[in-house]
């Protein structure tokens, strides 16, 4: 997404750019969550080795459960193009048929893909046609893209995928596509459940994929206040694609869907809900706010009910208050988090974030300098593309109470005495919603409840003599 | 194109930056996309690294694609030589960059006018080689470039040391239990009055190399790492290699007098069969334990093995002559050494398998169904699909490979461990076998059963839907919280929101 440089409302939030020599997962690891999410589905990654060293590594023991993906590993012959790429991926997906029968492939396109300019967009409907099974292409390539963005090119190419109403009425009923509301209604007449517990207002469709858990909770947030979501882009199945017909109302759950976002605008003409986050009791009570004031809605009983959670949380907001937490930027949740984690009372000097779309993230933006402003606290730099060891030497001055960090800094940052949370965990535990507040608090405390348990031992620091960062 | 979901042997880049961080002050560079840089991670996790792993990317993105890297390598690999000043930088080219067909020759000449450490081109082809073959090539093309300049300089330390000497080669990081074989190593040529001249290339000084010839002779321990570098010190340097494994109390012996034959030959008087002897029977308890009546149990009982060369030819050996196992099947994955494989083990075991397609193996274990399985990772999950136990002898490993205690599968504190092994996986087998034969002694299942079912409360199915959902080993505790929550507030029915509410209440009490 291309963002124009406008005037935001926040002029005092200082943007930097440096080198982008940081470290992030390759944006391919989104199959890891996503096949998981969307249960008939196949993820089919087309690259190389390297590519799938990276999965078997990243994914760890999920790869031994016999997971719904696999590489279509490139060959000799496939870079030179001495084998034909269309034969190749039938004889492939053939067999995936075979062995699977999924309702949907998915093909990721890699660095390799782009390098040797493999068509596979081209090559999909083609194929598609041939074995009857649908093929969605997502580009969720190390080239352009980072970590958690993969979902994004993959959502956003299911977002070309959602039928409209008028094809669902001709092949089935509709009420059959959308599980969720089948839960929430179980037992009840559908047109007793619209009239008795939801407001009239237009339909709404979130997109973002988060666990079935979290999806339900946030649906049962929003049907407190009679707002009804009419349907969730990626459902449980593929088969299950929410209906998207021009004019309805789309809203996003995670920071890092501006293409999805764009898509829904551009091509199926949705008018976005730009808010907050739904990341932290505040980030949810404002997500909520917004919607319900898009769609005309008086929210109820948000105040008490954020206040509420905030009570629950008061044992770990104490031990971080007055603390600071160093971003490095790996996940583009950082600015979520950050607000959130300023709310708490922490200071923030540095926001890493690998890509920084200010259209989409506006209104979490404007939320953040908000929030510094309300807390008393100096706003963060926020850095797109940062450099990791520029960020170590800065690490090194400020000496943060914490960093939220990658993996391959966590261990030696730790020897040096420096307490670090592995970012990675915030994209896979729970973090969405009231309800899951305390589990945010629970990973960012971590570290400094080890740290009180071993705090007389007196071994902080592990390393020799203090190595030039 | 090739169907894969898992592999045994990583890329090539793998294998030139495990030698490359194996030496001390020495950094790569690999010319990569974002995201590639994963080696970082498993070194960090893996080898709970205190140290940043020092391997840096020099981003290939769109720009590169379009117009080539230009300045960037020259420039990153400048900038690295002002930050770290280390001895050696090495451009590690990956998948990528060896179809984009950069001169990657022409950056490193370009960058070495301006560095003061020493640029290499690691010389690996993606496309031809897998990482072990990478590693291999990558130590001997250092060896060879550090012991060449040095002959250019005239400083090469050709004169043998006074007492034998020996270079262990072979030793690096993310290697399967190799500090643990480095130390016994060390503790072997020790007890043999050898001195250790250098340990290439783990924690070794680029610029030690020059002193490579100093040494009597070279030992290679692992067959995949480090017999090339040793065959080039042959030819060119005229230094004798022994790469006799010494993994299992015979092959140590026969590593052991091959040693005692090359140091005899070069003017040493050593005779070492007492030292064998004494540690076969008294420091070895792997050679009693195979006359105990413990391993007269497992004879001619069912074993697969499946590893790299190394170990998967110790074991099968290990197995069948010394414990007198079966052993069904033998099988590596290092096909491009397949051969030598086969002829290693042809004669302990029925059946050879060569492939690095882990549904081939899978499909042969339940075939065979063995009583025990020694093989990776990969073949520890087929062994709990298949409810057989399984040793993990060999790389690709997981963090729990990395013991933090004292475990070599070398020398004659390694014929220890690995009787432990092969014993502990043979019995916890036959344990559970029994088990289940006089129907388990476990009770406390139904004891829990009958409290939890003592609950007075409704679930309505959405919400037992949502319970369904939690992990096994916490839903338990997850069930009994928020019955208790609604009974306290009086709930005699409990939907979805009791369900979240009692989760938001629980919790803030821990």
């Amino acid at each position: 997404m291309t963002f124009t440089p406008e005037k935001t409302a926040t002029p005092e939030l200082n943007f930097e750019c440096e080198t982008g020599n940081y470290h992030t997962f390759c944006p391919i690891s989104c199959v890891a969550w996503l096949y998981q999410k969307i249960e008939d589905s196949f993820f089919l990654v087309i690259g190389t080795k390297t590519c799938g060293y990276f999965l078997q590594n990243a994914m760890g023991v999920m790869i031994f459960a016999e997971p719904r993906y696999a590489m279509a590993e490139l060959e000799e012959g496939d870079i030179s193009a001495q084998l034909n790429d269309y034969n190749e991926l039938k004889r492939l997906c053939d067999q995936i048929k075979r062995d699977r029968n999924p309702s949907v492939i998915v093909w990721i396109g890699t660095c390799t893909t782009e390098i040797i300019k493999m068509d596979l967009e081209g090559i999909a409907p083609q194929l598609e046609q041939e074995i009857g099974i649908p093929i969605v292409v997502a580009r969720a390539n190390g080239l352009d893209y980072a970590f958690t963005q993969g979902e994004d090119t993959v959502l956003a190419a299911m977002a070309n995928r959602c039928p409209k109403e008028a094809e669902v009425k001709q092949t089935e009923d509709k009420q059959e596509r959308n599980a969720i509301q089948k839960l929430l209604n179980f037992g009840k007449k559908q047109e007793d459940t619209v009239h008795n517990e939801y407001h009239e207002h237009p339909p709404l469709v979130l997109f973002g994929s988060l666990p079935d858990p979290v999806v339900t909770n946030l649906t049962l947030e929003l049907k407190k206040q009679g707002v009804k979501i009419d349907g969730w882009l990626p459902a449980k199945r593929y088969t299950e694609l929410p209906v998207i017909d021009e004019g309805y109302y789309v809203a996003g759950v995670n920071p890092f869907l501006s293409r999805t976002a764009t898509t829904l605008m551009r091509r199926r003409k949705c008018k976005l809900i730009g808010a907050p986050f739904p990341i932290g009791p505040d980030g949810t009570r404002a997500w909520i706010e917004k919607i319900c004031s898009v769609l005309g809605v008086e929210p109820q009983g948000l105040e008490e009910r954020e206040a509420k959670i905030w009570e629950n949380l008061q044992d770990y907001v104490d031990l971080i208050k007055g603390k600071s937490v160093f971003f490095m930027g790996d996940n583009l949740l950082e600015i979520s988090l950050a607000r959130f984690l300023i709310r708490c009372g922490m200071t923030v000097p540095e926001i890493g974030i690998p890509y920084m779309d200010k259209r989409y993230q506006k209104a979490e933006l404007d939320f953040l300098a908000q929030t510094c402003q309300e807390m008393g606290v100096s706003l963060p730099t926020i850095v797109e593309k940062p450099d990791n060891y520029n960020q170590l030497q800065r690490i090194k001055e400020i000496q943060p109470d914490l960093v939220i960090t990658g993996m391959a800094h966590a261990n030696p940052l730790e020897a040096r005495g420096i307490s670090t949370k592995w970012s990675v965990e915030f994209t896979f535990a729970q973090i969405h919603g009231f309800t899951n507040a305390r589990d945010i608090l629970e990973l960012v405390t971590r570290p400094l409840r080890r740290n009180n348990n071993l705090k007389d031992l007196g071994w902080s620091k592990l390393v020799k003599e203090e190595a030039t960062l | 194109m090739k169907l894969a979901y898992w592999m045994y042997a990583g890329p090539a880049h793998i294998g030139t930056l495990r030698i490359a961080s194996s030496f001390k002050n020495v950094h790569a560079i690999m010319h990569a996309p974002l995201g590639d840089d994963y080696f970082n991670v498993m070194r960090s996790m893996l080898e709970r690294e205190r140290d940043f792993t020092p391997v840096t990317a020099s981003v290939v993105d769109r720009n590169v694609l379009a117009r080539g890297s230009q300045e960037k390598v020259v420039d990153n690999i400048v900038r690295k030589d002002k930050e770290e000043k280390p001895d050696l930088i090495v451009l590690t080219p990956t998948c990528t960059s060896s179809i984009l067909q950069e001169d990657l020759e022409n950056f490193v000449q370009r960058a070495q006018l301006n560095s003061n450490s020493d640029v290499l081109l690691a010389d690996v082809n993606h496309y031809r080689v897998n990482e072990l073959q990478a590693g291999d090539r990558t130590l001997e093309q250092i060896i060879q470039f550090y012991l060449q300049k040095a002959q250019k300089k005239g400083d090469v330390v050709t004169e043998k040391t006074p007492h034998p000497s020996v270079n262990i080669i072979g030793i690096s990081t993310l290697g399967f239990h190799h500090n643990h074989d480095c130390t016994e190593l060390q503790k072997l040529m020790k007890d043999l009055g050898i001195e250790v001249n250098l340990i290439l290339p783990e924690s070794a000084s680029v610029h030690d190399l020059k002193k490579i010839p100093s040494a009597w002779f070279n030992l290679v321990p692992y067959r995949e790492l480090g017999l090339m570098s040793a065959r080039y010190l042959e030819e060119e340097w005229g230094m004798p290699y022994v790469d006799i494994t010494p993994m299992g109390v015979v092959e140590t012996a026969r590593c052991v007098r091959k040693i005692q034959q090359i140091l005899n030959g070069l003017g040493a008087s050593v005779d070492y069969e007492e030292f064998i002897e004494h540690q076969t029977l008294y420091v070895s308890q792997a050679a009693w334990f195979s006359r105990s009546i413990d391993c007269q149990n497992l004879t001619g009982k069912k074993a697969v093995v499946f590893g790299d060369n190394t170990h998967a030819v110790a074991m099968t050996k290990i197995l069948a002559r010394e414990m007198g196992i079966h052993v069904v099947l033998a099988g590596t994955y290092c096909k491009y050494d397949g051969d030598w494989f086969t002829q290693q083990v042809r004669e302990y075991c029925h059946r050879v398998l060569i492939s690095d397609d882990n549904g081939e193996i899978a499909d042969a274990i339940a075939k065979i169904e063995p009583a025990a399985i020694f093989g990776t990772q990969m073949e520890r999950h087929v062994g709990k699909r298949l409810n057989i136990p399984c040793g993990v002898i060999s790389a690709p490993i997981h963090i729990q490979n990395f013991p933090i205690g004292y475990k070599p599968f070398m020398g004659y504190e390694g014929t220890n461990q690995i009787a432990d092994l092969v014993y502990n996986s043979f019995t916890l087998g036959m344990e559970d076998h029994l088990l289940e034969i006089f129907g388990g002694h476990d009770t406390k299942e139904v004891i829990t059963k009958g409290i939890s079912a003592d609950s007075d409360l409704n679930w309505d199915t959405e919400a037992q839907k949502e319970l369904n959902k939690v992990p096994g080993f916490v839903r338990g505790k997850v069930k009994r919280n928020t019955e208790k929550f609604a009974r306290d507030r009086g709930f005699e029915k409990i939907t979805l929101e009791v369900l979240y509410a009692a989760k938001e209440a629980v919790s803030s009490v821990g």
